[in-house]
């Protein structure tokens, strides 16, 4: 292989270090593109919040909104429902912490950090074992039980028997309205 | 010049067709410079306020016939475009009637015949003035309005075309034209018969930002905003093309030096 | 170059472990490190590397591109658009850097045609075809087939106006073969043209069946391309290089290693042709593209202009100068066929042109004439030049190019060395590049 001698090595390879780095650095501005195209596209992000009119639902009624392509259940509870789920003492909640995506991580599973306004339950409608979606009045708390593995939630969402690992997750959410809600 | 020659002798073959004279009055006449800051291909960036008084242009006067199907609210508000507020966006979607997805009975038309709609929201693409091309065709004469998301990437001369037949009525047809029933006389028309009316009057809107509404005004201020509702993404695309061409060009003279220093005792 | 000669060191246990049971680094080093290389290889030898690197970037956009794009012509938006050309508008709004993929994939197929007509003519003018590189050059025109088969299919996917008037036009020429069996079958059977053409449509006409079957085949055929691409260089690397002056090298004193010589000298002029490729990409990105594409395809209404990308235009040039449809389409298939047959064609002992002086005029000629015949193809068929008080239809010239193309390469290549003198041709590489025939010490 041809080499030259008559130089310095160190004024040689500078010019060679000098263009190699640039390139390098001119492939990763171009690689960055075809990384991005696969993060949601702007059509994607502009459903990544969605208002939502829960003035139809009737008392001890649910209903099921999509977010994010995930089902939102906004339950509108009876008295007896939140009297409950107040009623319950932390001991008897095999998960502890209030999986709030409003509040932080460490907050108790308190029926308080499980909404903003009593009457409403707002809650990503998705066990926590393994994906499925839960049914609504059911199972021996009067919340949700889950057809596939057997899990049972209570009037706030918080398992409570099976196999499921945690509560539901309550999502980013905040009243706009009286009877609107805006989730994410 | 045996080089040249040849290629000198193709290019002559060439030329008489450039000297094809404009006599044919069937043949559109050539569009008009509309001179709208973003037609310069290297520098030129969309006038904001231009874009905002076209978008006023399209929903008052043109969106009784076209489309703008591939046009989203939320894209109003984004970089290198109109640049309308988040709470102007969602005002603008909200005001706005959108087919509404079948009620709980099932339901997509009201008792009357009417389609159910609901309001907008950001998300979601204009909407248009006929539910199909059938109704589109049936309400006007035969010539459905065609979709106006792409329409100056779709025709020769783009914005310069849409301003001069905004602009290009009225004038009157040479002797001998003959103007076909139901349609009007537009020399930058191709068959210069147009089935449009003349949509622009001096006024038909009124601008906030206080900003004169002729028709040439409205023609230009139309004109910029469909540049960009076909190219939303012009300015960007400039702007970067810039940072890549300097980076190439410096990247080009560093290999230069390389290859003259690989390259210096074999010559 | 052959393992006996292979001049690969491994540098470490891991190299000599590697080498024993897959020697790739050794093919890596052997073919484009220490490969012996002409010494005088100008600029139009950098367009091989180039087109290398137009392939792999039409092969990445497209495979991002495809994440997104939905190859189905079903209505939308009350039936004035399609899912497909929906999905590229989608690609060019919401995606992240969707337009830049797309302007990309778009134009960097021109790109990929300007390289390779490049590439090809620079073959012809150094005789780089001739003996012992016919397969190579073989090999070239299947790649080039295959590409113009890739990019016809590619066009068709936006699903635009061009893009199935195109489509409609290219792929009914095959029911000029009905002439030669009017009937498959009993009574009014179709003949075996339309036989064929609705088994490529998959359907009485270009449509949704048509649709898919391209997307799928437009994102196999690239790989065809490649693989055919391995073979065009082993092909390449069993004599080595031709260079400008087309005579064979003689000892080392003639070459020099591949890197870092033609590795920096590559990179330089590819550094180049990003340049022009980002120009047209960021500044002028519709501008080799068809107005009529962004209108969605419509069956009912046929364009007042079909026209083919521009890289296309001379063979429809060709095509339309004939006024009888099969024999248009022989003509079509004849012109490329032709290049075949080029590395026998051409009965000059003297490869270069350089020392042709009456060859290389023809040469031009013949470069000027499928500028003509590109000009020519994009021009409407009934289209008149008005010279002074004469009106000549465009037909003509088109017909007087193609003769031309035909009579180059079946009637000049063959013949005119019998009246050429070729001038002196240099002893060797190294005595005309550096005015010595002595074998140089290595610096």
């Amino acid at each position: 292989m041809a080499t030259t001698t008559t130089d310095e090595p160190t004024r040689r390879d500078f010019i060679y270090i000098a263009s190699g780095s640039v390139a390098a650095i001119g492939a990763a501005f171009a690689a960055w593109p075809l990384i991005d195209q696969m993060n949601p596209s702007s059509s994607v992000l502009a459903l990544s919040s969605v208002d939502v009119d829960i003035s139809a639902i009737q008392e001890g009624q649910q209903a099921v909104f999509m977010w994010r392509s995930k089902p939102v259940f906004v339950r509108r509870r009876t008295k007896k429902e939140i009297a409950e789920s107040v009623d319950t003492p932390l001991s008897d909640l095999p998960d502890k912490l209030a999986r709030n995506l409003n509040l932080p991580e460490d907050a108790p599973a308190t029926d308080k950090n499980r909404v903003e306004k009593p009457e409403w339950l707002v809650i990503i409608g998705i066990c926590t074992h393994l994906g499925c979606i839960p049914l609504d009045k059911l199972g021996d708390w009067g919340g949700y039980l889950c057809p596939c593995h057997g899990s049972q939630y209570d009037t706030a969402g918080r398992i409570r028997r099976g196999p499921a690992p945690e509560n539901m997750a309550v999502p980013p959410y905040a009243f706009t309205g009286p009877t609107k809600i805006k989730i994410g | 010049m045996r080089i040249v020659l040849p290629l000198a002798f193709a290019a002559a073959l060439m030329a008489p067709a450039l000297a094809a004279a404009q006599t044919d009055t069937s043949e559109p006449l050539p569009p008009r410079d509309a001179n709208l800051s973003f037609q310069e291909p290297y520098f030129g960036l969309y006038d904001r306020a231009a874009l905002q008084r076209g978008y006023q242009v399209y929903k008052e006067v043109c969106s009784a016939c076209h489309s703008l199907n591939r046009v989203t609210f939320h894209s109003l508000g984004e970089d290198g475009g109109p640049g309308f507020s988040d709470a102007q966006v969602k005002a603008l979607a909200a005001a706005a009637k959108i087919p509404a997805e079948p009620n709980d009975k099932g339901e997509e038309y009201n008792s009357s015949g009417e389609r159910l709609t609901r309001p907008g929201i950001p998300a979601d693409h204009m909407p248009a003035p006929f539910p199909n091309v059938q109704a589109a065709r049936a309400a006007n004469g035969g010539a459905a309005p065609p979709d106006l998301s792409v329409i100056e990437k779709a025709r020769e001369g783009g914005a310069d075309y849409v301003y001069s037949i905004l602009t290009g009525f009225g004038q009157k047809p040479p002797p001998g034209f003959k103007v076909m029933d139901g349609k009007y006389y537009n020399p930058y028309f191709p068959g210069r018969n147009i089935s449009m009316p003349p949509p622009l009057t001096d006024g038909a809107v009124t601008y906030s930002d206080g900003t004169k509404a002729t028709i040439d005004q409205e023609a230009k201020d139309v004109a910029t905003f469909l540049a960009w509702a076909g190219e939303p993404k012009m300015e960007e695309r400039k702007r970067e093309g810039f940072e890549v061409v300097i980076f190439l060009l410096v990247l080009s003279g560093l290999l230069y030096l390389s290859y003259r220093r690989v390259w210096r005792d074999k010559h | 170059m052959s393992a006996a000669n292979s001049t690969y060191k491994p540098g470490n246990g891991l190299t000599r472990w590697l080498d024993s049971r897959l020697p790739i680094l050794r093919l890596a080093h052997d073919t484009m490190t220490s490969f012996p290389t002409p010494r005088n290889l100008n600029v139009w030898y950098t367009f091989g590397g180039i087109l290398t690197f137009c392939l792999g970037v039409q092969i990445v956009t497209g495979i991002v591109l495809a994440m997104h794009y939905l190859p189905s012509a079903a209505l939308t938006n009350g039936g004035t658009s399609s899912v497909a050309f929906d999905s590229v508008e989608n690609i060019m709004r919401d995606v992240n850097y969707g337009w830049l993929l797309r302007y990309v994939h778009a134009n960097g197929a021109s790109m990929f045609f300007l390289a390779v007509y490049i590439h090809m003519f620079r073959g012809l003018y150094y005789g780089s075809s001739k003996a012992p590189r016919e397969i190579l050059w073989i090999l070239g025109v299947i790649i080039y087939v295959v590409m113009v088969a890739t990019a016809f299919l590619g066009y068709v996917l936006p699903w635009g106006q061009m893009s199935f008037w195109a489509a409609t036009v290219i792929t009914n020429l095959f029911t000029s073969l009905d002439q030669i069996i009017p009937h498959v079958g009993q009574g009014n059977a179709p003949g075996v043209g339309t036989v064929i053409a609705q088994w490529l449509w998959g359907d009485f006409a270009v449509g949704d069946a048509t649709l898919n079957r391209f997307f799928s085949l437009h994102y196999l055929l690239p790989f065809v391309i490649a693989g055919l691409v391995g073979l065009h260089i082993w092909a390449l690397h069993i004599p080595g290089n031709n260079n400008p002056l087309g005579i064979d090298v003689k000892g080392p004193q003639d070459t020099v290693p591949f890197h870092p010589y033609y590795t920096v000298k590559d990179a330089f002029y590819l550094c180049l042709f990003v340049i022009l490729f980002s120009i047209l990409v960021f500044f002028h990105p519709d501008f080799v593209g068809n107005p009529d594409n962004y209108t969605p395809a419509n069956p009912l209404v046929t364009p007042a202009h079909i026209v083919p990308e521009w890289y296309l235009l001379p063979f429809y040039a060709m095509l339309r100068s004939i006024p009888q449809k099969l024999v248009g389409v022989l003509v079509l298939f004849g012109a490329l066929l032709t290049l075949v047959f080029v590395p026998w064609l051409d009965t000059s002992r003297v490869r270069s042109m350089r020392f042709r002086p009456m060859m290389k005029q023809f040469f031009w000629l013949f470069v000027a004439d499928c500028i003509l015949l590109g000009y020519l193809g994009s021009k409407e068929p009934q289209a008149v030049w008005h010279l002074g008080g004469f009106d000549v239809p465009l037909l003509w010239p088109a017909r007087i190019g193609t003769g031309y193309y035909f009579f180059f390469f079946w009637i000049v290549l063959p013949f005119l060395p019998l009246f050429e003198t070729p001038l002196e041709q240099p002893k060797s590489i190294a005595e005309a590049v550096l005015g010595t025939a002595k074998p140089q010490a290595a610096e």
